[in-house]
């Protein structure tokens, strides 16, 4: 059974170190929170979630949910744990202090984002969804709804979901059939059928509050025509307490790989009783608030599947014994050395080290920027800083969730046999990381999001708020000799993703295939740029040194030589498949699949 | 005969734009009006008009001083004005009694053998001269020119049966090289070939959206882009001429038009429309027409008329299958569904080419008439024949017999045959009789088209191309997105120079897009920029200024042929010209700065030549920088191939054509005058006031910015472009030669493209297409 121990070290380097130079400049409504009450939350989170979520993992994958007429039941010791949570305020601390929340900065939100889903994904899916809820709301609602749902929202007594995808239709939301008719008093009859709605039904809230997209009977067709309704499982009385029960029930739970404690539910709603948020037809605007936080939400969770991998292979690598060092024995006096000798074990170990470290600080970059995009008393800053988290949310989405798997399998391989068994729990990783790949739209959405929304956007604005900073980051390190290799690697993958960003635009233009076959490549090419600058920046932070202990600081560098050794060439081989075009790709006929 | 002088009666709108641009083409101009009412002159009404038209902008005068060329007067005291005119051109009201009388008058006094035309546009000609004599009679003829007389090419013109061929030939041939119009003859019909062609369709379209329950953005989306219409389509053109001129037309046409005519259908204005009319929503000249602009706040919203309902709502884009089937099918495919969107579509554009199929030759002898007249005077890019021949003649005869809609006998002599073609390499038109005949061109009128259809290119890439204009002299054309210079271009430049330099004798610069080149591809700037491939930027530049240089030092003569807008690196490649041969419509301008860059592609270097060899220019380093900083800082665009003149855009030898299908053979002629004994321009030298000079620049900026003219990042780029103009560091002994003002350009370029407030110019004038000022 492996164990969770959050990385509270990694943690306050990104959050107080890596981005010093960005953070010089306080933020309005964080600056009054000093580093003690930070560090209070954060060593009050970690505890949380290893001694109550953690332990939960397992013994949630194991039961799952179960569905019994229309009600839906979560494993044992769930309802205490989210009841704890709640009771804690973890559901409120990133809101709005209006409606109840401690109103905490993203950057230190998404760190605890980052512990409770290492800790227990599927567990951390309720509070999640009913974040994404709040927001929605909280940027799209009127003053009454606001008022309404908001506290119970913050407060964890109410939860949310979104209800987006129907049966004939995920990725393409243009499809979208359920209807909302306008009701004399205002409110609308909501029908039809939702399906994969994680939290629709649950046992943890005395209340769930859905976020549903449907048509109105003057609709536009296609995507334009989608409008956003909310509609409680129970109508909220005069008082504001869940009256009665509205049209929606939950008619099944589907089986899943895994997160199985996760209630994902197929949502009947039946002349279901139904409030406008934001205006008509422009559902999908609204939708998207949510949707771009979840996005990120998820890429945190790659993250946070992956931290936990790596803990349980690090600790199998040092008790499990065998064989010999290859230069001779590591523990002669033991009957084989710890595996954490042979060069492939580090390898592997090493790559989700480098993994993990690397999208935590790209995590760090984007929430820091989201901050800034949401209290810079400049509006200009704060465009520069939308711009720049709209282009980088399907990077983190895709690629480090792409990460979380595959550093998910690397720790099943550490284990051997023994990972590939349901004992030590690191099977369930695999399993529980794979949907992070899916859902939120899949990383195959995020790739052409990336290459055909975000590059062309305003002729490639949001790509100058990155390309920017790192061409002068790099132009301001370059007469630095110990910093040398490390700039001239980041200036060359820079180099080469500048010119696959503008053959892509070119290409792209004439031939919207052409940018799709090249998107998945692009997107990681992207991403190892953006690391390596990062990386960069770590060096320099280590270089600098500060709050932890040199060998914090020596491991910190070691890790980033590896990245630059063994993680970076990789941009040389994505580079050439997006130049390469997309031939093969549209060659290929149909008929000889 | 030649016509040296003449006079306009009515001073109206069309007749006082007919005016200034008789002065446009240098000639004098009587302009003659009824004398006015309570008012301190008696020739207010005329005066005024003038006074008016120079208030406008861009205004029916290329050029303020072409008013010094109206003589203005009233009918009762200066009528006598016209006895020395050649040609009177009367645009009075559309009374035959008030014409009548007035060419009673003008017979007395004008001189023998003098022409009177009338600018009537529903009044047949017979009617008209129905009481005078014959003398009268033989010099009289019908000029229709379209509003605004400056900027609409097409002019119809109808002969009567006594004119004399010789008097009108005149005219037209004045029309043509003077005024430069697409002059097309008539048949003396109701609304000649552009309105009754025109309004039919207008009116078709407008009444069967009501009709047919189509919004009015479905319609001109079905109607504009697929056929090859303005994007304004029918609601949109209506809005422009003004809804309360339609019932003016149609009761005209009512009165005029035989029984049988397929015209009777959609003589009445619907109800909503002559609401609209009697509330004064009239279009854009009023509280709005089908569609307005609505402000919100800081944001303008465009609002359409709910043709059902009557009110405004937020205008859509219409997303309908039939405009997803032309985009792949073409207009064919347009036509061919079913839906309501494919059978509104197939209503307007069938019957309006039916309706144009079977007024030949009624209206006109042929069919090249009729396709001119919808081209020149409605802005089609086809004329209804040549969309015909999209559509096939007989495809379209079927499926007119189909819906049980006569076929007309035009349709039917075509049979499977298109009604043009291009045999050996030469444009022919079906006739009536059902023979191919020759799409002759006048003498001096040489088409591009024309060269293309019967060559093949020299050399071709997907930006530019060059062609063979015989004689020795290639032609070097754009065909990018609104011509802007890309990498494309200038590959296609440099390979100009080796084919030229390969045998040939000189090379014209000429295309025929609506504008000559809007600029370098800004987008693909913007997106270098904004990617910080700051290294492949100065490349482009580099590359630029070595094109163009290399063009400019070429060893045979080059001769630039602009028409329409010639902007930022559009005009620069024309200043690298050894002579220009500009159509009067041209609008040439360094507008660099409009984006927070300057002209780095040897703009800059180029009119400090040209300032410093200018007639006149006072002496010392200073005055031609003063006189180049002025026009380049501040983006000016001439508004005119005259204007441009004065702005050192054209120099003293370079020629102005005023018909846009003349330029070309010009552009050729002078090429080869250029090709004998040509020495190609030594290179140059100049001698600049540097530091001094630059500080002396920021204080008169500073002064625009103390006024509030001058925005923070004007004086950024205005401080920038002061110190490449000035020289940089030099010193006011030393020689500079091209080569360091290149260098200077290409450095000040590069550190505006690097500001942050210049790429937000680049992508607001992008997104928006007018210039951010930050």
């Amino acid at each position: 059974m492996t164990t969770y121990t959050a990385p509270l070290d990694d943690m306050k380097f990104v959050l107080r170190e890596l981005f010093a130079h960005e953070r010089a400049e306080p933020l309005p409504g964080t600056d009054e929170l000093g580093d003690d009450v930070v560090d209070a939350v954060l060593e009050e989170a970690a505890r949380l979630s290893t001694s109550m979520l953690a332990p939960l993992n397992r013994s949630g994958d194991e039961q799952g949910c179960v569905y019994e007429n229309g009600v839906v039941r979560t494993p044992e010791g769930f309802k205490e744990a989210y009841a704890a949570f709640a009771e804690g305020g973890w559901t409120g601390l990133g809101a709005d202090p209006d409606y109840g929340g401690q109103g905490l900065p993203q950057s230190v939100g998404m760190l605890m984002q980052e512990m409770f889903s290492s800790a227990n994904l599927a567990f951390s899916m309720y509070p999640g969804l009913s974040h994404g809820a709040y927001h929605a709301i909280h940027q799209w609602g009127t003053d009454e709804q606001k008022a309404l749902y908001l506290p119970k929202l913050v407060d964890g007594s109410w939860s949310g979901t979104m209800c987006l995808t129907e049966p004939q239709c995920g990725t393409d939301l243009g499809l979208i059939r359920t209807r909302a008719e306008p009701r004399e008093d205002g409110s609308f009859r909501i029908t039809g059928t939702k399906i994969f709605i994680s939290a629709g039904e649950h046992d943890l809230t005395e209340n769930i509050v859905h976020l549903v997209l449907a048509r109105l009977p003057d609709a536009p067709v296609g995507i334009k025509g989608i409008s956003m309704f909310l509609v409680p499982k129970y109508l909220p009385d005069d008082d504001g307490r869940p009256g009665m029960r509205n049209g929606v029930a939950c008619g099944s739970i589907e089986h899943k790989m895994g997160i199985k404690a996760s209630a994902t539910c197929v949502m009947n709603f039946d002349e279901a009783t139904g409030f406008l948020v934001g205006r008509p037809h422009k559902g999908m605007r609204a939708m998207f608030t949510m949707m771009n936080a979840a996005r990120l939400a998820v890429g945190v969770q790659g993250l946070a599947v992956a931290e936990a991998s790596y803990q349980g292979a690090v600790a199998y690598a040092r008790e499990r014994t065998q064989g010999r060092a290859l230069a001779g024995a590591a523990a002669p006096e033991q009957a084989a050395d710890p595996i954490l000798v042979h060069p492939d074990v580090r390898r592997m170990l090493l790559t989700m080290r480098t993994s993990v470290e690397g999208a935590r600080a790209l995590v760090g970059w984007v929430a820091h920027e989201l901050d800034v995009a949401q209290r810079h008393p400049d509006p200009a800053a704060r465009a520069a800083a939308e711009d720049l988290v709209s282009l980088l949310t399907p990077v983190v989405k895709a690629h480090l969730t792409d990460m979380g798997s595959e550093c998910a399998n690397l720790g099943v391989q550490v284990y051997g046999g023994h990972g590939y068994i349901r004992e030590h729990g690191m099977e369930q990783y695999v399993r529980d990381a794979r949907i992070c790949q899916i859902y939120e739209g899949t990383n195959g959405v995020q790739a052409m999001d990336l290459v055909g929304r975000k590059l062309p956007a305003h002729t490639g604005r949001l790509l100058r708020r990155f390309f920017h900073p790192v061409a002068a980051y790099l132009e301001s390190r370059a007469g630095d000799d110990a910093m040398a290799p490390f700039v001239g690697a980041t200036a060359k993958a820079l180099g080469r993703l500048q010119q696959a960003t503008l053959t892509l635009a070119q290409r792209g233009m004439k031939d919207p295939d052409e940018a799709g076959a090249a998107a998945a490549e692009y997107l990681h090419l992207f991403a190892l740029v953006a690391l390596a600058y990062l990386w960069c920046r770590t060096l320099d932070a280590a270089a600098r040194g500060g709050i932890h202990g040199e060998d914090f600081y020596r491991a910190k560098a070691h890790t980033a030589h590896f990245f630059f050794e063994r993680v970076l060439p990789r941009s040389s081989a994505l580079f050439a498949a997006v130049m390469g075009g997309a031939g093969a790709i549209n060659r290929f006929r149909p008929e000889d699949f | 005969m030649k016509i040296e002088k003449v006079a306009v009666i009515g001073a109206g709108v069309m007749g006082s734009g007919i005016a200034a641009h008789v002065a446009n083409a240098g000639v004098p101009v009587v302009l003659l009006d009824i004398v006015a009412k309570d008012a301190p002159s008696r020739s207010a009404i005329a005066e005024g008009a003038v006074a008016r038209m120079l208030k406008e902008d861009p205004g029916p005068f290329m050029h303020r001083r072409n008013a010094r060329r109206v003589t203005t007067g009233n009918l009762e005291d200066d009528l006598a004005l016209v006895a020395d005119c050649d040609w009177i051109i009367e645009a009075v009201i559309e009374r035959v009694d008030v014409k009548r009388d007035l060419y009673a008058k003008l017979d007395a006094v004008r001189k023998p053998g003098s022409v009177v035309s009338s600018n009537t546009s529903t009044i047949p000609l017979g009617d008209l001269v129905e009481p005078l004599p014959e003398t009268f009679r033989r010099d009289f003829m019908i000029t229709h020119f379209f509003n605004p007389p400056r900027f609409m090419r097409l002019l119809e013109v109808v002969d009567g049966p006594d004119t004399r061929r010789d008097a009108s030939d005149a005219v037209r041939a004045f029309c043509d090289r003077a005024l430069g119009k697409g002059v097309v003859e008539c048949k003396d019909t109701p609304g000649f070939i552009g309105n009754r062609i025109g309004v039919y369709w207008l009116q078709c379209a407008v009444s069967e959206a009501f009709r047919m329950g189509m919004s009015v953005e479905e319609a001109d989306a079905l109607i504009g882009r697929p056929a090859g219409i303005p994007k304004t389509g029918v609601f949109g053109l209506v809005d422009l001429v003004g809804l309360d001129l339609m019932p003016h037309v149609l009761a005209s046409m009512k009165a005029s038009l035989p029984d049988g005519d397929a015209f009777r259908e959609y003589f009445d204005t619907p109800a909503l429309v002559e609401k609209m009319i009697a509330d004064g929503y009239t279009g854009r000249k009023g509280k709005g027409g089908f569609y307005r602009l609505r402000r919100d706040g800081g944001t303008r919203v465009k609002e359409a008329l709910d043709l059902a309902s009557g009110e405004y709502r937020e205008a859509r884009k219409p997303s309908l299958p039939a405009l997803d089937a032309a985009k792949k099918g073409g207009l064919r495919a347009l036509l061919d569904g079913d839906g309501r969107d494919a059978r509104y579509a197939w209503t307007v554009i069938g019957k309006t080419l039916a309706y144009a199929a079977s007024l030949v030759p009624e209206i006109a002898d042929d069919v090249v008439a009729v396709d001119d007249a919808m081209k020149l005077g409605y802005g089609w890019k086809k004329g209804p024949f040549e969309l015909i021949d999209e559509l096939g003649a007989a495809w379209l005869a079927a499926r007119l017999a189909a819906d049980g809609h006569a076929v007309p006998a035009l349709l039917a002599t075509a049979g499977e045959r298109s009604f043009y073609r291009v045999e050996a390499g030469r444009l022919e038109h079906l006739d009536t009789a059902g023979e191919y005949r020759a799409v002759t061109r006048p003498d001096g009128v040489l088409l591009l088209a024309d060269v293309k259809r019967a060559s093949k290119p020299v050399a071709r890439n997907g930006s530019a191309s060059l062609w063979d204009l015989g004689d020795g002299v290639l032609c070097l054309e754009f065909h990018t997105k609104m011509n802007a210079i890309d990498p494309g271009v200038m590959e296609m430049v440099r390979t100009a120079i080796e084919r030229v330099a390969d045998g040939q004798r000189a090379l014209v610069v000429y295309n025929e897009g609506s504008n000559f080149s809007v600029g370098a591809n800004l987008g693909l700037a913007l997106f270098a920029a904004n990617t910080a491939a700051w290294a492949q930027i100065e490349g482009i530049v580099r590359q630029g200024q070595e094109t163009y240089a290399a063009l400019k030092h070429a060893p045979f003569p080059v001769v630039g042929a602009p028409s329409g807008m010639a902007l930022g690196g559009g005009c620069e490649v024309l200043l690298h010209c050894d002579a220009l041969v500009a159509h009067a419509e041209t609008y040439m301008g360094l507008v660099e700065v409009g984006v927070g860059l300057l002209p780095g592609w040897g703009g800059c270097k180029e009119m400090l030549l040209r300032a410093a060899a200018a007639p006149g220019m006072p002496g010392g380093p200073m005055p031609p920088v003063s006189k180049v900083f002025e026009t380049v800082s501040m983006a000016s665009v001439a508004k005119s191939a005259d204007q441009a003149r004065e702005m050192l855009f054209l120099r003293a030898g370079d020629e102005i054509v005023m018909n846009r299908d003349r330029v070309l053979a010009a552009a050729k002629a002078r090429a080869l005058a250029l090709a004998d004994g040509y020495a190609p321009p030594e290179p140059a030298t100049l001698r600049l006031p540097g530091p001094s000079g630059a500080a002396a620049l920021d204080m008169a900026v500073d002064g625009f910015a103390k006024a509030g003219k001058a925005t923070p990042h004007d004086r950024v780029v205005a401080g920038a472009l002061g110190r490449v103009l000035t020289g940089g560091d030099t010193d006011v002994l030393d020689e500079l030669d091209e080569d360091a003002l290149l260098e200077l350009e290409r450095s000040g370029f590069m550190t505006l493209v690097k500001h942050p407030d210049t790429l937000a110019r680049v992508e607001h004038m992008l997104e928006t297409g007018r210039p951010l000022r930050n």
